[in-house]
């Protein structure tokens, strides 16, 4: 068990010492030696020497499962108020994807109460079964009972793999799945794989707010769990020619101790569409220079269909509520089109939005770095540009 | 009220570097702090204790230098800390850190609330918290903005969800984590400092703990990395300036052209 230099290899080259963050490999005589009370088993050695492969992380598991028992993906399926989630259908289209890679089954799990239709309806999304727990108990969302139903699937049907979406719900429940189940679960993956000859989930994840990509794999454990972020993956298409089973299963409440009791719900986003699901974002930060002039921002989101963002700085001012604040103190977003209005770009923020597939930027400094990662960048005063860009899109819609 | 919060010692963020030789993050020389949502849950914590009376713990895995997040915690209020530290706990993963500290916490007698960073900014995991809570087999609450009401024997919390917040009761012991918006840290003072400064540090390890050896560390943990990378950073594309009618144009043909917008 560990991490090991291959002596026959190794030619002292010294990339992996330049590679190691915690400083602990030096060469002596000519072969690389790696100080065990220093190394973290990052790994990054091993991805630094891949011309020559000497370096080999080796790791013996206490797990004493057969992993060959487990079998299928399966794909949370969230719910709000009878509503499914449009992460879970993303979770669908890439789990429908996996499961053909490895030539197993997807099985969709949903939660909820009078969803009979709903339930049915995820056959045409590529779920080849799906389980459908129906009780007056799973209208909301309750920690206790969702991992303890979920844990049943697990124990009932044996997945080899669970995704689920990275939304408040799934990063709040799955952990404890995990924990329950002594499961491998790698958190907000940007990218899921397959490795189709050792049949492991390749789940690949940001780490230090983006800085760093991590690829996990969980060899010894199932199943394989990942929570996955929202927008990153391709919603599954419906097709109506699909067939499959729906297994409804009734919940005995008395078999679950559920501890938390929601006691009601606070709307606090000011438009309808959800941040973190949005297509657009328009971003306002510090450069809008006070609370009136967000309304510029609400103004061009709504315009375009899209959803308000706001950087720390905005929220500190209390233009905008938390809820709407990006970044590695708020939340993660990746839309289509993100516009940073105003917005200078710390690292904390960008952190929160540098993975949205188009980004625009409009400040006043030519030198600020959010401009660094804008595919299209507008030195300008967003505070002029924004009511004109609006009048646009407005005319538009009229005409 | 008898609290304890979970800590984690990470690199101070904003100077995080990358190598440009080898393209890996440079942590050497880089300052080591308290994960920052950790400090919102240490003032958390002695705001309920300075509100209920009681006593705050403060527990951290990691190296014996992580000893200091602990003395930073006590300078803020907290009234012990405890370092979880032993070679046999290297390379733990989430499950394995998240059953090596509840092992830590059972150490520590009645324990009534439990409260966590809702992640720490370096993994970004977010399972820490969670994963304590179900091998202590207790109540846990997710992304809590607001204590509301807290008696002996439970809690009122507000956790923010995607488009606002639900307000949730638990029954107590039990474990929060906490976001940004519950309250503003302190500062620590000069007592605080001088506290910090002379506490005595209770160190847990595999001699002291319970602990099954099969659980820990490298052996216990379901995940390891395959390989890391550092990403492809996006670099600026076109950056335009002048007459903002221009602009206007220019932007929102840009944005037609997307098929974003219906």
């Amino acid at each position: 068990m560990g991490i090991k230099v291959n002596l026959e290899k190794c030619i002292g080259c010294s990339l992996c010492v330049k590679a190691c963050g915690p400083g602990a490999i030096t060469i002596t005589d000519k072969k690389a030696v790696i100080d065990m009370s220093k190394c973290t088993m990052c790994a990054a050695c091993v991805e630094s020497c891949k011309k020559f492969q000497a370096i080999e992380i080796t790791k013996e598991s206490s797990a004493k499962i057969d992993v060959k028992e487990y079998k299928n993906v399966a794909v949370f399926i969230e719910q709000h108020d009878g509503k499914i989630a449009g992460v879970s259908y993303e979770m669908l289209g890439e789990g429908r994807k996996l499961a053909d890679d490895l030539g197993e089954k997807l099985v969709a799990v949903l939660l909820g109460s009078g969803m009979s239709d709903a339930a049915a309806d995820l056959v045409k999304y590529g779920a080849d079964k799906v389980v459908y727990f129906d009780s007056p108990e799973l209208v909301q969302f309750r920690d206790d009972t969702y991992t303890a139903l979920v844990c049943e699937f697990i124990e009932s049907d044996k997945p080899s793999i669970l995704l689920a979406g990275a939304s408040s719900v799934g990063r709040s429940f799955v952990p404890k799945i995990a924990a329950r189940v002594w499961g491998g679960l790698t958190a907000d993956c940007t990218k899921l794989d397959v490795d189709t000859e050792r049949r492991l989930l390749l789940g690949t994840r940001p780490a230090f707010g983006g800085n760093l990509m991590a690829t996990i794999i969980a060899p010894h454990h199932r199943p394989q769990i990942a929570t996955v972020r929202h927008k990153v993956m391709k919603a599954a298409a419906r097709d109506e020619s699909r067939t499959g089973e729906v297994v409804v299963k009734s919940v005995d409440a008395s078999k679950i101790n559920e501890r938390t009791k929601i006691l009601n719900f606070v709307k606090e986003v000011e438009s309808t569409v959800n941040i973190t699901e949005a297509d657009v974002i328009v971003s306002g930060g510090r450069g809008m220079g006070k609370a009136e002039n967000f309304a510029l921002i609400r103004d061009l989101a709504e315009a375009l269909g899209g959803a308000v963002g706001a950087s720390r700085a905005a929220v500190d001012n209390e233009w905008i509520a938390y809820s709407h604040q990006v970044g590695q103190t708020g939340k993660t977003v990746c839309p289509k089109l993100y516009i940073a209005c105003g917005i200078s770009g710390s690292v904390q923020h960008m952190a929160g939005m540098q993975s949205s597939d188009f980004i625009i930027a409009i400040n006043k400094d030519p030198n600020a770095d959010i401009f660094q990662i804008a595919n299209l960048g507008i030195v300008g005063d967003a505070l002029e540009i924004l009511p004109e860009l609006t009048k646009v899109f407005k005319e538009k819609v009229c005409a | 009220m008898n609290i304890v919060v979970c800590i984690k010692q990470v690199p101070g963020t904003t100077q995080v570097k990358i190598n440009p030789e080898t393209g890996t993050l440079i942590r050497d020389g880089v300052e080591a702090v308290v994960n920052p949502f950790d400090e919102y849950a240490i003032e958390e914590a002695v705001r309920i204790k300075e509100k209920t009376g009681g006593t705050v713990k403060v527990i951290t895995m990691g190296p014996p230098q992580a000893d200091a997040v602990l003395r930073t915690a006590i300078s803020m209020g907290a009234d012990e800390g405890y370092l979880v530290s032993d070679r046999a706990f290297a390379g733990s993963d989430t499950w394995a850190t998240s059953y090596t500290l509840s092992s830590g916490i059972k150490t520590m007698g009645k324990v009534d609330l439990i409260i966590c960073g809702k992640q720490a900014i370096d993994g970004d995991t977010a399972q820490v918290g969670p994963g304590v809570a179900e091998m202590l087999d207790i109540p846990f609450v997710a992304w809590v903005k607001k204590v509301e009401e807290i008696t002996e024997n439970s809690i009122k919390v507000q956790r923010l969800m995607e488009e606002g917040y639900d307000v949730v009761e638990m029954p107590l012991p039990g474990l929060i984590t906490v976001v940004k918006e519950i309250n503003t840290p302190r500062v620590a003072g000069l007592k605080g400092k001088m506290k910090a400064k002379s506490a005595a540090i209770i160190t847990l390890n595999t001699s002291n703990m319970d602990v099954n050896p099969e659980r820990i560390g490298l052996k216990g943990s379901p995940t390891q990395v395959l390989r890391s990378f550092v990403p492809e950073r996006k670099s600026g594309g076109e950056k335009i300036s002048g007459d903002v009618g221009e602009l206007v144009q220019k932007t929102a043909s840009v944005i037609q052209n997307l098929g974003v917008v219906k």
